[in-house]
């Protein structure tokens, strides 16, 4: 029986590396679509793939999720089948990723803005809701703040939300957020802890004496335990934020979409967390997303072409197309048919030399 | 004299009797609490993960009445799948339950109560059954997500509008559906029998399944011939010197490094290196098989040391080869704690996510993989996706898919147990 076993093993294996030899030929030529990238562009890429998979004779593309910058990395390594198709991003493609994808042969890309996406500060339902500025969230969150006189600097000593402005309740600052290798926590640091930057003369007056310090003074953020590092997780935020009323969180506007009835927005500026104030731009702290295309590979990978018009279609990225329902929040009708007539003509991207 | 130090030691073992009593006492307390800690423990987790995971192996269905209209499907005469609006024959079937919603936006609200499950269900019914065409056909279809978590009560309908993701409205039409028999939960087939989906109601974990089977089909094949091999030279013909020291050391060291630096040198050899596709199962076969290489290699010395030198010693006593030994009589008695070795490794294999990150396996993949480099995906990474989608419905399937996988694990444990127990042999 023993030796029967083995050498069943063995022609086991022998048969599964002609297989697999076999198959990995096979590879040469890919039919399906390949996305890498931004974790934030997941939920909105994964859906259109699925509709534009199940919608069309294509098999539906693979999508990634690997991180705005690993994302581009993957997509600047090269033209051809083993390369993403496209790749997403919450941020712009920045110069140094145009130069290396170049470098690599990757020179025509296109770009496409897809719409925006809200970062919400949010509490608990029942817990007391919070009105806050852009101000409040930098001297609140800050590793160093201005100190008694113009050009001082000191450890954030602000212990409860009164600390920080007399109108707000007294209870201590916990936040939870995502960790510096997040997408959200980029745009959260340069939109809000910015904004709130700017709003304290002095510090305005160093962006363009002393640009260096004004980022390394605006983009830090405290380390002594007011603000907690929750991982990329935004569902695990939303559930510590429940077990714990005392404490708020930052994540993607989808997730406070979808989860109204566990908590809720702090309004920033005056503006209430809404779909409808995002898309307005009246509540600041929005960014766009973005998916990046290599011109070289549409119309040789086979439905490439087809997703980019089923993604750039009035039913998906429209007003009231399925996107909107995830919480995308749509650009306004010139901004889509402008975006949507350059990806039809593949206008490649150009970025300004700095 | 003899007899007064035994009294002596009579007296000095009573007196100390008490605390040694007591000292007993103190550690079986101690070791029962320690018990009690883990296996309430234990029944914590299972408890969460089975109360929220449980619902998810049912679904909501709604009945659908859908006709097959000839002026939809085939306009010009000829039945054209490719343009065929099947959303519009889904949702005018489910208008039929609510003939007094008319204003656009009230449809569209209408709207979102039924599912994109259905438009599908209608393509494959008329692809298999042309004939269809201007019939009608009752279809119990699933329906949408929040539909299926108001009935599981998952959303709490008393919360004030603004904080649940239905309206009053909406609620209005789920309870008309219930009222007229309309709906009804069933097991949720497709959890098991679909890929991968955005849309909970028809996610499933069947192509993670068929891609951590790919996955273990590669590990097994690789790493139980290797691993066995290996065991038996170094047990049964190695010399024994600095160099097989050195080497014993180093496959101890490998079963403890963490499983994400096999991950690393996955995709900088097989990916970089081999260029092999990224997200195939063969990448993920191979990565796992560097990871349990050392486990089986461990094991199968074991087993193999267990076997007696009088069995080896009778056989060369009868003029048997050094081959002839350990082919004959080593490996057949040694064959069931390597085995039981390889399926612990497996078990490994299947649990693990760590390896499997940096090689491209954390993907939205919906075609369920039918080869060893089609894209896959892995249960525990499935899982991971799941716990990430921000919609409510995925919440219960995560539970729902870790309850699968323990299930597997739980199999693959009582089998290497059972082995062990049947085959056994005491020397």
């Amino acid at each position: 029986m023993s030796k029967k076993s083995m050498s069943a093993v063995w022609l086991a294996s022998i048969v599964g590396g002609l297989v697999t030899a076999g198959d990995v030929h096979a590879q040469a030529g890919r039919d399906y679509v390949y996305i890498v990238g931004s974790s934030t562009v997941y939920p909105f890429s994964t859906v259109v793939a699925e509709r534009f998979g199940r919608g069309s004779d294509f098999r539906t593309p693979k999508v990634e999720a690997t991180g705005s910058g690993g994302g581009l990395k993957l997509f600047c390594d090269g033209i051809g089948v083993d390369y993403p198709d496209i790749a997403n991003s919450s941020r712009a493609i920045k110069a140094s990723e145009v130069a290396n994808c170049a470098a690599n042969g990757v020179d025509e890309i296109i770009e496409v803005k897809i719409g925006y996406d809200g970062i919400v500060i949010a509490n608990a339902t029942g817990a007391e809701p919070i009105a806050l500025t852009r101000k409040d969230i930098f001297l609140a969150l800050a590793k160093h703040v201005p100190g008694p006189r113009d050009g001082d600097l000191i450890e954030n000593p602000h212990r409860t939300w009164r600390d920080v402005n007399p109108a707000l309740p007294n209870q201590q600052i916990e936040v939870l957020g995502p960790p510096p290798t997040s997408g959200t926590r980029d745009a959260f640091v340069e939109l809000a802890m910015e904004g709130g930057c700017q709003a304290i003369d002095w510090i305005k007056a160093l962006k363009s004496s002393d640009g260096e310090r004004y980022k390394e003074l605006c983009h830090t953020i405290r380390e002594d335990g007011a603000f907690i590092e929750a991982g990329e997780n935004d569902n695990l935020i939303v559930q510590k934020l429940e077990a714990n009323p005392a404490a708020f969180g930052i994540f993607g506007f989808s997730f406070l979409d979808q989860n109204g009835e566990k908590v809720q927005g702090a309004t920033v500026d005056g503006s209430e967390p809404t779909f409808e104030a995002i898309a307005d731009g009246d509540y600041p702290i929005s960014r766009p997303l973005y998916f990046y295309v290599k011109k070289a590979h549409v119309d040789v990978i086979p439905g490439l072409r087809g997703f980019l018009r089923e993604f750039t279609s009035e039913r998906a990225w429209g007003e009231e197309g399925y996107l909107s329902e995830r919480g995308l929040i749509p650009m306004p009708d010139e901004e889509r048919s402008a975006v949507a007539a350059a990806v039809m003509s593949l206008t490649p991207l150009r970025m300004a030399r700095e | 004299m003899a007899h007064v130090d035994a009294e002596r030691t009579k007296r000095l073992v009573e007196a100390s009797l008490g605390a040694r009593h007591r000292r007993e006492r103190l550690f079986q307390v101690a070791g029962f609490l320690a018990t009690t800690v883990g296996v309430v423990f234990l029944a914590i987790f299972f408890w969460t993960l089975i109360a929220q995971g449980y619902s998810a192996f049912v679904q909501t269905f709604v009945k659908l009445d859908v006709e097959f209209s000839e002026s939809e499907l085939a306009p010009a005469g000829t039945l054209d799948l490719q343009y065929a609006n099947f959303d519009a024959l889904a949702r005018s079937a489910f208008r039929e339950y609510f003939p007094d919603v008319t204003g656009r936006s009230d449809r569209r609200e209408l709207n979102k109560l039924l599912s994109v499950g259905p438009s599908y269900a209608i393509r494959d019914a008329i692809e298999q059954n042309p004939d269809l065409v201007g019939t009608t056909v009752s279809m119990w279809v699933p329906a949408a997500a929040i539909v299926d978590m108001l009935v599981k009560e998952n959303i709490d309908r008393n919360l004030p509008e603004s904080q649940r993701p239905l309206t009053d409205q909406q609620i209005a039409w789920v309870d008309r559906l219930i009222e007229r028999d309309a709906l009804d939960t069933r097991f949720n087939t497709a959890l098991f029998s679909n890929g991968d989906s955005r849309e909970p109601e028809l996610a499933g974990i069947r192509g993670a399944l068929m891609g951590s089977f790919y996955m273990l089909l590669i590990t097994i094949a690789l790493a139980f011939p290797i691993g066995a091999a290996a065991a038996v030279y170094l047990e049964e013909f190695a010399p024994k010197n600095r160099w097989s020291d050195l080497i014993e050391v180093n496959i101890n060291n490998l079963a403890a490094v963490p499983s994400i630096v096999f991950g690393l040198l996955g995709l900088a050899v097989f990916i970089n290196w081999m260029a092999i596709p990224r997200s195939a199962p063969l990448v993920g076969g191979l990565v796992l098989s560097l990871l349990t290489l050392p486990v089986i290699i461990i094991a199968s010395r074991a087993a193999i040391k267990a076997v007696p030198p009088s069995i080896r010693e009778a056989a060369f006593g009868l003029g048997a080869s050094r081959v002839q030994v350990v082919f004959h009589h080593v490996i057949p008695l040694a064959l069931p704690g390597m085995l039981n070795g390889a399926i612990i490794g497996m078990s490994r294999a299947l649990g693990e996510s760590a390896p499997l990150l940096m090689i491209g396996v954390v993907a939205f993949i919906v075609d369920v993989p039918s080869g060893f480099s089609d894209p896959a995906t892995a249960l525990p990474v499935q899982i991971y996706l799941w716990a990430d989608s921000p919609e409510r419905a995925f919440a219960e399937r995560t539970s729902a898919a870790i309850i699968v996988l323990l299930g597997f694990l739980l199999l693959m444990n009582l089998a290497a147990i059972i082995m062990r127990k049947r085959v056994e042999r005491q020397w």
